[in-house]
């Protein structure tokens, strides 16, 4: 075979940098509109049946989280929030600050996901001696790069949205007459310090030691995959698969642990055992449209002819079942919390069905990743055509950022949150620095490992 | 074109051809059954026959020759039905999903796994008939059918009804599925008979199979519809399963990752009864060509994978029950109340032969030998019916109220009715054995030519 490479053209470059400036513009424009529309209260004021609503919610989420929590902290929501200033604790950012560090979290959970996702697959493909897979391994391999940036970003940003993000970091939740099941947790956060510190460590350490590890082995793994071209043999293959059981193992444990610590905490007295899974479930199928959807846009420009329909069909039914798979996940939690039907378990229902600002999103997620990918993606010429995929996969990539928007924003901005020029902004700039990052590195290497065990199998698939 | 890399092991070995792969497989239907199966089948009657005295005195006395009490109103019934479907998914599993896989080395053992799946059905479907304590009542009970008895109906709000809908569904497929994977090697064996009486049996049973092309065609056809249909089945049956406890509001029980915990728990000690069963069948049936050590390590692979999934779940609820802060989830199976309290033995029971010893399966010594893949298999077994005896018995064992904790202890009638369904499961096993081909003769040959060894 021979080798072909893929060039990060300068118009490339230049279409991505205008949609990054766009980005950067809207991004501008809903800052200035959240500063001068204030909070969300007023911003929906000429919506009285909303603003209804979302007392009459306030009213319901207060009576089920004094249930839980300590009776200090029972006003924790609602109007009453702004008393929290009066613990002596640090103030609460303004509507507009808060909008931008929930925002932040959501792309960079999300952005986590699909760079953790990229190494996945790669690593699954190896393991379970996949041959169909070989031609976009690499398109697959290239989002991972993301991981180091993904990690800085992390740990950089938290100091910034902790106490506005993460409820449970304030001081004033721990000793006399705080909160006592927070108390009970802190020692997840914060040993061996004292509760409440400044500097939750065990939290910390687990973040940078599973960015560690996730960018150790993706080093690895690319040495080694890397080195196959030029030595040719099995042994780097075989090498490779080692250390792809090594990633497994870990992530397998650390996607959980990172679930809980960067999404789940966010609503601290909230929990659920599947929701590990429920992120995994939602960063894989996101990671899954991705991958499909790059390796169509570079065929579309010449690339990657040894990609062809039955490849497309594979990755098609990947999509189709993996769609499917999330939405099992989702439907298990939800289905086992509104049947039990106990307080502290469905008030993270409550939150996001009947605040009137994440009843729409709540509706969107499951039309978005469910619906519309099941409809479109259910027949086998659906599959195999690349105009089909071009419109599943970003349906199924703004869906699951919808998802963690979901996840993620009724904990931080309560009754306040919004969707407007800032979210899709932002969101953008993500994309595009992503996207840079990504196929900055795809260039740098052939498009296809032309020395791979399963090159030949995978050039001959036929279904 | 098939291409298949060189990295992969064959799949069949010892260099057979076409012809050696019927005159292997049919040899055992046409021969004589041998002393080691007459032995066995003496065992599994013996089983049988003293566990049907046990289910004979539970339907004349009642229920309440069981050990249960009013605090642990399920015990062992349910922990054997609960491990009984378990164990079906691993057939399901082979059969359906890793046909959607185009996984070859499915095909020397999905005959047998199918066989196990239908059976081990049969036998969970014992128990909660079993319990009904009137199994003629039973339909009534269960079914939605317009009845007599005034207001009476079913409780659509229920899992254990949605039960009834999924186990039923699934064994139908299931059926239906391994049923048509065998209608031609029916009719091989149709074809080399001798006399008359095979010839009419394996006649009526291949439903006048003609192996013209077109039939082979609507023949892969309906494999790869029921595929699609049994894997979302397989899915959804230890779902539901896991529904009758995971609605409730009881500590331990009412946790949202059951769902998908228990379908992985559940092919990981359905692919250990495989192992026990092939492990078995290749040495007794001479099928060591076919049931290579290939095999046995990819299945111990799936193991390990399972294994680990359901090892990360049991960590996910001994975290999520401390994160809780409630109290009540010291006493849940997978707590640190579990580990210290009176059922420390069975806490212990589960994490050494569900965690521990299937660990050592990481060693590839251990994985691709036989003798220590045979003893981890029953361990699994053992260690995944202590899974479902723990969720069940010790979350129930330690109630709201103190004063109404309690312990349970089985009668021989609890014994006697799980030999029962073993006696039956072995049985039927056994005869499955004898008078059908256990491999899929068809299907082998289609990799006859890509996966198969050379003659040295």
């Amino acid at each position: 075979m021979t080798e072909e490479r893929f060039s990060f053209t300068a118009g490339a470059k230049k279409t991505l940098v205008i949609l990054g400036i766009v980005g950067v513009v809207l991004f501008v424009l809903g800052t200035v509109l959240s500063m001068s529309g204030g909070h969300g209260h007023e911003a929906h004021g000429e919506h009285e049946e909303t603003a209804l609503n979302a007392q009459e919610s306030a009213s319901l989420l207060a009576s089920a989280d004094a249930q839980d929590e300590g009776s200090a902290h029972a006003e924790e929501h609602g109007e009453a929030e702004a008393h929290e200033a009066g613990h002596g604790e640090h103030h609460e950012s303004a509507y507009w600050l808060k909008r931008i560090y929930s925002n932040l979290w959501v792309n960079n959970v999300y952005f986590t996901g699909l760079a953790i996702i990229g190494l996945f697959f790669v690593a699954v493909q190896y393991v379970a001696q996949a041959g169909w897979s070989v031609g976009f391994l690499r398109v697959s391999l290239s989002l991972a790069n993301w991981i180091p940036i993904a990690g800085i970003l992390m740990f950089v940003s938290w100091w910034l949205v902790r106490y506005d993000v993460f409820h449970w970091t304030h001081a004033s939740l721990y000793g006399p007459g705080g909160d006592e099941i927070l108390q009970g947790k802190a020692p997840l956060w914060f040993w061996p310090m004292e509760s409440g510190s400044a500097l939750p460590l065990f939290y910390i350490v687990r973040m940078v030691l599973f960015f560690a590890l996730w960018y150790m082995l993706f080093v690895w793994i690319k040495k080694e995959i890397f080195a196959e071209d030029i030595n040719g043999g099995v042994d780097h293959w075989r090498k490779t698969r080692k250390y792809s059981v090594i990633f497994l193992v870990i992530f397998g444990f650390s996607s959980s642990v990172g679930a809980w610590d960067w999404v789940m905490s966010i609503d601290p007295h909230w929990f659920s055992t599947l929701f590990g899974w429920y992120v995994f479930a939602s960063w894989w199928i996101n990671g899954l449209a991705v991958i499909a959807l790059i390796t169509v846009v570079l065929k579309q420009n010449g690339y990657l002819s040894i990609v062809n329909a039955n490849h497309l069909h594979d990755i098609g039914k990947f999509i189709f079942g993996f769609s499917i798979f999330w939405t099992y996940v989702w439907f298990a939690q939800f289905l086992l919390q509104y049947y039990a039907n106990m307080p502290e378990e469905t008030v993270y229902f409550l939150q996001r069905l009947e605040v009137g600002n994440y009843t729409w999103v709540f509706y969107l997620n499951l039309i978005l990743n469910f619906v519309l990918p099941f409809l479109l993606l259910m027949t086998r010429d659906a599959k195999r055509h690349m105009s089909l995929i071009k419109v599943v996969c970003p349906i199924i990539i703004a869906g699951h950022w919808f998802d963690f928007y979901l996840m993620i924003t009724p904990g931080v901005m309560k009754l306040e949150g919004g969707f407007g020029f800032m979210e899709i902004g932002m969101l953008m700039i993500f994309g595009v620095a992503f996207l840079f990052v990504a196929l900055t590195s795809l260039a740098k290497a052939p498009l296809y490992p032309k020395n791979h065990p399963f090159l030949e199998e995978s050039l001959h698939h036929h279904i | 074109m098939q291409v298949t890399s060189s990295v992969r092991e064959p799949l069949v070995t010892g260099g057979k051809t076409v012809h050696d792969v019927t005159e292997d497989i049919c040899r055992q239907v046409e021969g004589k059954p041998s002393k080691s199966w007459m032995l066995g089948m003496a065992v599994s009657l013996v089983a049988l026959l003293i566990g049907a005295y046990a289910v004979f005195m539970l339907v004349w006395e009642g229920i309440g020759v069981w050990g249960l009490n009013k605090t642990i109103g399920w015990a062992w019934d349910i922990t054997n039905f609960v491990w009984w479907v378990g164990i079906g998914h691993a057939g399901t599993l082979i059969s359906a999903i890793l046909l959607l896989f185009r996984q070859k080395w499915r095909m020397s053992i999905n005959r047998a796994a199918e066989a196990m799946t239908i059976f081990a059905v049969i036998c969970a479907a014992c128990f909660p008939g079993l319990h009904m304590g009137r199994l003629w009542l039973g339909f009534y009970w269960a079914l939605p059918l317009p009845n007599t008895f005034g207001s009476l109906w079913v409780n659509f709000n229920s899992p254990l009804l949605w039960d009834v809908f999924a186990i039923s569904t699934y064994f139908t497929v299931s059926l239906v599925f391994w049923y048509i994977g065998l209608i031609p090697d029916f009719a091989s064996i149709r074809d080399r008979a001798t006399n008359k009486i095979s010839k009419m049996v394996y006649g009526t049973l291949s439903f006048g199979w003609d192996g013209a092309a077109k039939t082979w065609g609507r023949y892969e056809f309906v494999a790869l519809i029921l595929a699609g249909l049994a894997t979302p089945l397989v899915l959804s049956v230890h779902t539901i399963v896991s529904f009758d406890f995971a609605t409730s509001v009881i500590p331990g029980w009412h946790s949202t990752i059951f769902p998908p915990y228990f379908v992985a728990g559940a092919i990981f000690s359905g692919f250990a009864m495989v192992l026990t069963l092939l492990l078995i069948a290749r040495k007794l049936l001479k099928l060591e060509d076919y049931i290579t050590r290939e095999h046995v390590e990819l299945m111990n692979i799936i193991i390990i994978v399972t294994g680990g999934v359901v090892a990360i779940a049991y960590a996910t609820e001994f975290f999520i029950g401390w994160y809780t802060g409630v109290e009540y989830e010291n006493y849940t199976y997978m707590s640190y109340g579990a580990a210290t309290g009176p059922y420390a033995w069975a806490f212990w029971a589960l994490i050494i032969c569900n965690i521990i010893i299937p660990g050592t399966l990481w060693f590839k010594q251990v994985r691709t030998n036989f003798i220590t893949s045979f003893i981890i298999s029953i361990v699994i077994n053992i260690g995944m019916w202590f899974e479902r005896f723990d969720i069940i018995v010790m979350c129930l064992s330690r109630d709201y109220l103190p004063s109404s904790w309690s312990m349970f202890y089985p009668t021989i009638y609890d014994v006697g009715v799980y030999v029962f369904t073993l006696g039956l499961f072995f049985t039927l096993f056994l005869l499955f054995s004898k008078f059908f081909p256990v491999i899929n003769m068809a299907e082998v040959k289609s990799i006859i030519k890509s996966s198969s060894s050379k003659k040295n």
